[in-house]
């Protein structure tokens, strides 16, 4: 028997516990969450039309001072503010596109590796074929035939994600799917949807979160990537890539003009990558004490 | 032991089959279960696995059935027909028929069966420690199945559950415990809660004490026991500790190579273990008597399953076989109306076992 004090702890009690050990993990999420709310407090402290978009020449290329701690860009812009604002593109972005190839890449995955055969084939090769295109590449002949558009980006920069949702989850689904208690389930009665998704994938919750997690940060550099190269996000909103690439003409004089939203890109990755890490540790069952 | 009262006459056979199909045919109703010669096959690439050969068994209500044999003798496959759960593919039922109170299983949509498991028929498997899904709390797993065959809100299923695990012996406040919580023993009075959380009718209880260790078992058993009585629950107890049998069964089936080679009442049985094959099986258990005595384990190997068999598939390990033995496929010889057993020594008359050990 248990001791009365060792209560019931859920999995995602159990998993913040461990999680909380690990700092790299800890910096990771802390990073994260200050970015997160420096996006969604941007209006507190700046306006957006005022500060991000309207142009003023007379202030133009004012490097890094106490009214412009990140300095002003070519059109006299405060580059603090569009970091800012800019943060919120790419959290959007990072999240939507996430989330919505996450879903499909997880639903096929989880019906290949349950159903197996001919359908499985199907799902696996057409997995291949995406992985075998450079995914920027991909982003950028969906973006220039779909038009470019928020919404076109959100899916460009994730469809190349997808292969790896399908190849893990489908992976972890064949390990659950001979599992006594898959059986038991059919025994009492359990119909097929019913099994695929109450009992096979929450055990497989642990590498896509990780994967999820990872895949965030690799769809925020893509579009960052793809506004750099001028088929993101359109000009004038603030977008990191976008202002990595107007930076670029006159990196050699105002370097700070590439070196925030550069650093922004690269903390939101970090982050994103650390918390990662640290959550597969802590998902992993056989670290459990 | 005298088992010279035994020795079948064959007109007293032939009597004895009128007699047990003159019975069938009023009792038919009753059945539980009835399994007519059922085949199953696996085919793999490698060959075609002759998993069960004719199996039968009939079961009545209230009554438990040991299915006893050697690991490959298709015990667990014939339980998984009867829910229609055998893994496809591989696995092909080649003919036969299974009835579950009547009705013939593999004549049902999936639908329909569905709805059989878990309310008419459940099934305990093997290994506690693998049977739970680690990430569902073990109320909620108990209270799923209640919810899935009855019409029950969220709140009487969990409390139907709590009641459940209650009846188990495990106290209520471990309902939103997972399982890696809970000890061995605990995790299968679990399993049991959730195989009978709808009173099924019919309970196949696969090896279930199997993983377990000796005092556990023996919880376990006294659990089932007095469930079954409960619920007025038939069972069907796979296993090949015979020590099980004895205690909980009321009948026996001795299954070798994919049928049944001896049936009878567990008195029957173990009293008067018919078939050389049973014999074996009792002679390769210790003797608390004479512990100086070396057992007697039955030579060589069950047959290579990937072969259908033209004779007595138990000839080529059997002490007693003859040249009669290899020629063609043993008949049944009933002993009594409840008691037959597969062999063609029977054939002739003067035969009998003659329990080579001291017993």
């Amino acid at each position: 028997m248990m001791q009365k004090g060792n209560k019931a702890k859920s999995k995602f009690k159990e998993t913040w516990r461990r999680l909380k050990k690990s700092r790299t993990a800890m910096i990771g999420l802390c990073l994260l969450i200050f970015i997160i709310l420096s996006a969604l407090t941007a209006p507190l402290f700046f306006d957006y039309n005022t500060d991000a978009l309207e142009q003023n020449i007379l202030a133009r290329f004012q490097t890094p001072n106490s009214a412009f701690p990140f300095g002003t860009d070519e059109f006299g812009r405060n580059v603090l503010a569009r970091v800012v604002y800019g943060a919120r593109i790419s959290l959007v972005i990072g999240l939507v596109s996430c989330l919505i190839c996450c879903s499909i890449g997880v639903l096929l995955g989880a019906t290949a590796g349950y159903f197996g055969g001919f359908y499985e084939n199907v799902v696996m090769r057409f997995a291949d074929i995406l992985m075998a295109i450079p995914s920027i590449l991909l982003a950028i002949v969906i973006v220039s035939a779909f038009g470019v558009n928020l919404f076109n980006i959100i899916i460009a920069v994730g469809v190349a994600t997808i292969p790896q949702y399908i190849r893990i989850t489908r992976a972890s689904v064949l390990t659950v799917v001979n599992q006594e208690y898959i059986e038991a389930a059919r025994a009492v009665g359990a119909s097929t949807p019913r099994i695929i998704f109450m009992h096979i994938l929450p055990n497989c919750f642990a590498p896509i979160m990780v994967q999820a997690t990872l895949r965030v940060a690799t769809v925020i550099a893509e579009a960052a990537s793809l506004s750099f190269l001028g088929l993101g996000v359109p000009a004038p909103t603030p977008e990191w890539g976008a202002m990595l690439a107007a930076g670029r003409a006159y990196m050699r004089d105002y370097a700070y003009l590439v070196m925030f939203p550069g650093l922004a890109i690269m903390l939101t990755i970090l982050s994103l990558n650390l918390l990662g890490d640290g959550l597969r540790d802590a998902l992993d069952p056989k670290l459990k004490k | 032991m005298d088992i010279t009262g035994l020795v079948c006459d064959r007109q007293q056979e032939n009597v004895m089959i009128c007699a047990e199909e003159g019975r069938e045919g009023a009792a038919a109703n009753h059945l539980i279960l009835e399994i007519k010669d059922l085949f199953v096959d696996y085919e793999t690439d490698d060959g075609v696995v002759h998993a069960v050969n004719g199996m039968n068994m009939k079961l009545g209500r209230k009554q438990t059935l040991g299915l006893v044999g050697e690991t490959g003798a298709g015990k667990t496959t014939t339980a998984l027909s009867i829910l229609r759960l055998v893994p496809n593919p591989p696995g092909v039922i080649k003919s036969g028929a299974i009835l579950l109170d009547g009705q013939d299983v593999f004549a049902l949509s999936e639908h329909d069966m569905r709805k059989l498991r878990g309310s008419f028929v459940s099934m305990i498997f093997q290994d506690p420690m693998t049977s739970l899904n680690p990430v569902i709390t073990v109320g909620e797993q108990i209270a799923e199945v209640i919810r899935e065959h009855q019409k029950l809100s969220k709140k009487e299923a969990d409390e139907a559950a709590l009641e459940m695990l209650e009846i188990v012996g495990i106290a209520r406040d471990r309902f939103d415990d997972y399982p890696h919580q809970f000890s061995g023993g605990m995790k299968q009075r679990v399993i049991i809660a959730i195989a009978l959380a709808c009173s099924p009718k019919l309970l196949i209880a696969d090896e279930p004490t199997t993983a377990l260790d000796v005092t556990i078992q023996a919880q376990i058993l006294e659990v089932m026991k007095g469930l079954k009585e409960k619920y007025d629950t038939s069972m069907i107890m796979i296993t090949h500790d015979l020590g099980i049998v004895a205690e909980i069964c009321d009948l026996v089936s001795v299954v070798y190579a994919g049928s049944v080679v001896e049936h009878g009442t567990l008195e029957e049985v173990f009293k008067h273990p018919c078939h050389p094959y049973t014999e074996g099986l009792f002679l390769s258990l210790p003797n608390i008597n004479s512990r100086s005595e070396m057992l007697q384990p039955i030579p060589g190997l069950m047959p290579d399953p990937t072969e259908k068999y033209e004779t007595c598939p138990f000839a080529p390990r059997c002490h007693y076989a003859t040249e009669h033995c290899r020629k063609q496929l043993p008949a049944k010889h009933w002993f009594s109306s409840t008691h037959y057993a597969v062999c063609a020594g029977y054939d002739a008359p003067e035969f009998r076992l003659n329990r080579r050990s001291g017993q």
